[in-house]
């Protein structure tokens, strides 16, 4: 289906020429995209759930997802807790609702900042080329020398378990990927007519890259953030886990797992649920991201 | 080639040094003065003189300008001198002399269990496209790289305490010594550390199947009546290996940092163990050269694999 990109950000606002229709709207969009991908679809479903299950957190947990109970140590899953109580007898299920609400907040922040900072590097690193790209792409080549979960980890050592460092120390990960991705695609943009056009016209180099170099990066933006977003829950969860990310007062997926392994013989639902939910997320966005890529931008196939 | 040997090494070492760069830095970046921690001691609550503290900063170091002390750290190190731990006063050396040999045998049995699995995996998947056997190895794949290896690695340990009444082990056996009772301890470990890249290496060896099924010399392989089996080994699996090098190459760094999280789960004695109990003692002298250390060897390790790739496909000119 051919569709028509009317190009507004410049001065002349086209119209659309005869016979070509106009936009589809959103609705029939996500139903060409379901129709298209059913896997996809299925994934953006299990991810609009948790975002609606992380906002309404509150009402839809049954208990005080940090009350402790004695009653209920290591209580088996019945109708009162659904999902079985923990080693102090906290509720499971009600833990796994809340916990949706920091995995989808570190990872939606952290790919936010890195992905954008990494558009930054590459778009400027693109278009400038020369001395500029050589140190970009080299800092970004000694950045990628540290395994994601290495540097992640070595930033919390020094700066401390919080929220908000587990969001800078992710943000770092995601960095150099993007802005490598980023920059082959601005190398190829900035040869295109339009550039020259802009450039022609006098417009500054900070322009060209904003108002018409961005734009047409939206859409390998949308998949690298998609797809770095299930990487960031379980880099997240890791961190959580290991006792270095997200303080333990916190109710996380991966710190509901932290010494779940002692009590693998009389109450597996403490170690298996949390995992469960991990593993059904990251592979909802996943499919949401791998269909993302095949239709917005089928170029990045096998880049991650 | 020669061209791009020579490119590709110089390169290197300009990101070391930037890797150098970066790992001081950051280093730097801990609050408060490194001879004071210590001499604070754990607890915090240690006493100590003004000269106590100046001349444990003369003897770390600390007190001379940062210049000089990332030149000194750098000249240290490749003279092989890694410094002393912060907490114990040890060589840290020693430490990773004893601790990396566990980690790289776990590493590298968990690639070779990965691909010994993945490989056969993929090449059915992709000689069965859209069967049954496909969906099902599909599906096995796409949910192991949902799967945060400490996940898989808890179940693995609900699995075999409940049907075999088996626990990590408290003491791993040294492989020289006592090599069955040592794979037999890491088997599970290394399972569940690669059990991401298997997914993954069986993905890649699917797609990288069907693309060279597609290509002139397997239809004139087929066609000149070569049994179908050869075909696939010979002519297909031989070429669809190139992507497959590339991906478990690339994911060595990954099953690397996996160790830190494995280890701790299986208490097994690596340095991925070590890392993450000196980030909860403070450590920061062992955890600067662990960090240091790591991406040495990722560097190293894609600095080969490039090569290697250069090698194996002599179509591959580089610009």
């Amino acid at each position: 289906m051919a569709v028509y990109r009317v190009d507004r950000s410049d001065d002349n606002v086209l119209s659309l020429p005869a016979g070509v229709r106009p936009k589809p709207t959103l609705r029939q969009t996500l139903v060409k995209f379901a129709k298209d991908k059913p896997l996809g679809a299925f994934g953006g479903i299990i991810a609009v759930l948790l975002i609606i299950v992380a906002v309404l957190a509150p009402v839809i947990a049954p208990h005080d997802p940090v009350a402790t109970d004695h009653n209920n140590v290591l209580a088996s899953p019945s109708v009162n807790m659904l999902l079985g109580g923990d080693q102090i007898g906290r509720d499971v299920f009600s833990r796994l609702v809340y916990g949706a609400r920091i995995s989808l907040l570190v990872g939606i922040l952290s790919v936010l900042f890195g992905v954008t900072i990494g558009l930054t590097v590459g778009l400027v690193s693109g278009y400038f080329g020369g001395i500029v790209d050589l140190g970009a792409q080299r800092v970004m080549d000694a950045v990628m020398a540290f395994p994601a979960l290495i540097l992640a980890l070595s930033i919390m050592a020094v700066m401390g378990a919080s929220i908000v460092n587990v969001i800078i120390a992710l943000a770092a990960v995601f960095v150099p990927g993007a802005a490598r991705t980023i920059r082959s695609q601005a190398l190829s943009i900035k040869e295109m007519d339009y550039v020259l056009a802009a450039r022609a016209i006098g417009s500054s180099d900070l322009r060209i890259m904003i108002r018409h170099m961005a734009p047409n990066l939206v859409a390998t933006y949308i998949v690298l953030a998609t797809i770095s977003l299930g990487w960031a829950i379980v880099v997240e969860a890791s961190l959580s886990f290991l006792g270095v990310g997200v303080p333990p007062s916190v109710p996380t997926w991966g710190g509901m797992l932290t010494g779940a392994t002692k009590y693998v013989e009389t109450a597996w639902w403490v170690a298996v649920f949390p995992g469960l939910a991990i593993a059904i997320v990251v592979f909802a966005w996943n499919l949401l991201g791998d269909a993302l890529r095949d239709v917005l931008d089928p170029k990045l196939r096998g880049s991650n | 080639m020669n061209i791009y040997i020579i490119k590709r090494l110089i390169l290197f070492i300009p990101t070391l040094l930037l890797v150098t760069i970066i790992v001081f830095a950051l280093m730097r970046l801990i609050p408060g003065d490194p001879a004071y921690l210590r001499l604070i001691g754990a607890d915090g609550d240690a006493e100590f003189t003004q000269e106590q503290l100046e001349a444990l900063q003369a003897q770390l170091g600390t007190d001379r300008p940062l210049v000089q002390q990332y030149g000194l750290w750098v000249w240290d190190m490749l003279r092989g001198d890694l410094g002393l731990s912060m907490i114990h006063d040890t060589p840290i050396v020693d430490d990773i002399k004893k601790r990396l040999p566990v980690t790289l045998e776990l590493t590298l049995l968990s690639l070779a269990l990965a691909t010994i699995i993945a490989v056969p995996l993929g090449v059915i998947s992709a000689v069965m496209q859209d069967s049954p056997a496909d969906y099902t190895s599909r599906i096995v794949a796409i949910a192991g790289v949902a799967m945060p290896n400490f996940w898989v690695a808890i179940l693995i340990i609900i699995f075999l305490v409940n049907f075999f009444g088996w626990l990590p082990p408290l003491k791993y056996a040294d492989l020289w010594q006592d090599p069955l009772t040592n794979l037999q301890q890491l088997v599970f470990p290394a399972i569940a550390l690669g059990f991401y890249n298997m997914a993954l290496i069986a993905r890649v060896t699917r797609s990288a199947m069907l693309e060279v099924f597609r290509e002139d010399y397997i239809r004139t392989a087929r066609s000149k009546g070569l049994n179908e089996r050869v075909v696939i080994v010979r002519h297909a699996l031989k070429n669809a290996s190139l992507p497959v090098l590339t991906i478990s190459g690339w994911q060595i760094g990954r099953l690397l940092a996996g160790t830190v999280v494995i280890e701790k789960i299986f208490l097994v004695p690596g340095v991925g163990r070590l890392l993450i109990d000196s980030i909860f003692a403070r450590d920061f002298t062992m955890i600067q050269a662990i960090v240091m250390l790591v991406a040495t060897m990722v560097l190293l390790l894609n600095l080969i694999v490039d090569l290697m790739y250069g090698w194996l496909d002599p179509r591959i000119r580089y610009a």
